[in-house]
């Protein structure tokens, strides 16, 4: 009777869509200050450092360690209802942003704990995760 | 300073609060409105300013059309969530201080019951939401209390707040809402029962999470000096302050997760109006979760960071505990309406009519907002 609904599908503006070209190829891209260096994430528009609107991308190592997490109880959208009960991670990454990704541990995360990034390649968008190292 | 005192909330108006509502939110902001207007003893026609507030709301010319305003002198959007009505007040209270406005009106109404407002939808048709929106929602990061999960985890990693301590701010609020005839939540709630309630966003449980109701509410701001004449006594605007917090469209880089713009807003207000938290007799705390009252009595300076746990222990927050505290029920169990319904409270408890609830010689309360990722801002009132 019911469709299987899908997950929410990122649109990607022209400032982001090398981000998503990014996770597709492979590769999480932070963006740089092309004038100063200042790794700015998420993607906008000016560097808030010294204001210049040039940029390049940089791939991260992929190198982290938690800074919090949640884990999901409930499905605030049906596309997830499924994986319940999921964790998601905040990560600082050794670059300094951090990332948000799905938990790829069977145990809690830990805080502080070193993690790795893993790329999902899923029907919907492609996804960051991490897993302990 | 040029705006303590000078202002006023000169009406307050509140319409049922309910789940289900069958008026649209529209209709409940209008309903609110003419109740604001009644209880200010002034015509709705008399409104020279209006500030709505609300995703969907009426707008500055559905209010001159509909409460027949002939001359409208100012009217502005304020889209910071939960945060908007308190930072509607430091816009009032600057119009009228001003003689930009006589009477302003903030207005509010919300009907969350249809399936396209869930809770879950409704902040990814909000333009501040769009970094959520766009990197966040498709991991499946959906609702606020997942989004603000990872601050309260590391509140408890990094201060050891405990279950226990959000269950504190849980209780309070259902006690006070079972004072309040226009209340949804009527069962009572022990600390057993908050700490039984299911896992919806770890640390968060059901009753960690304010409620989904529908309602509208509104409040008119009026020029202290103009106001002697009006039906109510008058309850004054002394300071009033907005902050934002760092990375404000992204709790995941903002560089301190726990950190709030009420933390920068609180000790503008405080010294606005000339008093200390010590001469604070009721508080109304915006309550979209329990950790927010936590984390903001720490920011208002009722505790130091990291202790706003050990300050709600032992039933603080009760009437007749050492800062009552969401004395109409809150977010968490009177209903869900932006915190308009605060500013009620607050105006209530000082005029003396706080019923059931009344806290004995209210003379000085504040009244804060919350919205969106951390957005804030605090209003402290006293009665004349
Ligand atoms: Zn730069």
């Amino acid at each position: 009777m019911s469709e299987p609904v899908s997950k929410p599908v990122p649109v990607p503006s022209a400032l982001s869509a090398p981000y998503w070209e990014g996770l597709i190829a492979g590769e999480l891209r932070l963006q740089a200050c092309a004038d100063c260096g200042q790794l700015r994430h998420y993607p906008r528009l000016l560097c808030s450092h010294c204001y210049s609107r040039a940029h390049r991308w940089q791939v991260a190592s992929g190198h982290g360690r938690i800074h919090s997490y949640t884990v999901a109880h409930y499905a605030y959208h049906p596309a997830f209802a499924g994986e319940l009960p999921y964790t998601l991670v905040t990560v600082d990454l050794a670059e300094g942003p951090r990332a948000l990704g799905r938990w790829l541990g069977d145990a809690a995360p830990a805080f502080g704990a070193a993690v790795q990034l893993v790329i999902l390649h899923r029907e919907s968008s492609p996804a960051l995760a991490f897993t302990a190292v | 300073m040029a705006i303590k005192d000078r202002a006023c909330v000169s009406g307050i108006g509140e319409t049922r609060y309910l789940r289900g509502s069958p008026s649209s939110a529209v209709e409940l902001q209008l309903e609110a409105s003419l109740l604001a207007a009644a209880d200010a003893g002034i015509a709705p026609h008399e409104i020279d300013g209006v500030i709505p507030i609300g995703v969907v709301s009426a707008i500055a010319e559905d209010f001159i059309e509909n409460l027949g305003i002939t001359d409208l002198r100012f009217s502005a959007l304020i889209p910071h969530g939960g945060a908007s009505p308190v930072m509607a007040l430091q816009s009032a209270a600057a119009l009228v201080a001003g003689g930009i406005c006589k009477h302003v009106l903030i207005a509010f109404g919300r009907n969350v019951s249809a399936a396209a407002n869930k809770a879950g939808a409704r902040i990814h048709q909000m333009p501040q939401f769009h970094y959520v929106t766009e990197y966040e929602y498709p991991l499946g990061n959906i609702a606020p209390a997942q989004i603000y999960a990872p601050m309260a985890m590391l509140h408890m990693q990094r201060y050891g707040t405990t279950v226990e301590h959000f269950g504190e701010v849980a209780v309070a609020c259902r006690e006070h809402a079972l004072l309040n005839d226009n209340a949804i939540m009527k069962k009572p709630m022990t600390l057993e029962d908050h700490r039984n309630s299911r896992l919806i966003a770890e640390p968060f449980r059901l009753f960690d999470c304010s409620l989904e109701s529908d309602g509208g509410a509104a409040v008119i701001v009026s020029a202290t000096e103009r106001a002697a004449d009006l039906r109510q006594p008058q309850v004054l605007i002394s300071g009033v302050a907005v902050g934002h917090p760092d990375s404000p469209a992204s709790i995941t880089q903002r560089p301190d997760m726990t950190s709030l713009g009420l933390g920068k807003a609180a000790p503008r207000a405080f010294a606005m109006a000339g008093v200390t938290p010590a001469d604070i007799d009721v508080a109304e705390i915006y309550d979209c979760f329990t950790y927010a009252v936590i984390r903001q009595l720490e920011d208002l300076g009722f505790c130091a960071k990291g202790e706003g746990g050990h300050f709600v222990a032992g039933g603080s927050l009760k009437l007749g505990g050492k800062l009552p505290t969401n004395t109409h029920g809150g977010l968490l169990s009177q209903a869900h309406i932006w915190g308009m319904n605060h500013i009620c409270e607050l105006v209530r408890q000082l005029r003396g009519s706080g019923g059931r609830a009344q806290v004995p010689d209210a003379n000085v309360g504040l009244v804060t907002g919350y919205g969106d990722m951390g957005d804030g801002a605090l209003a402290i009132m006293r009665r004349r």
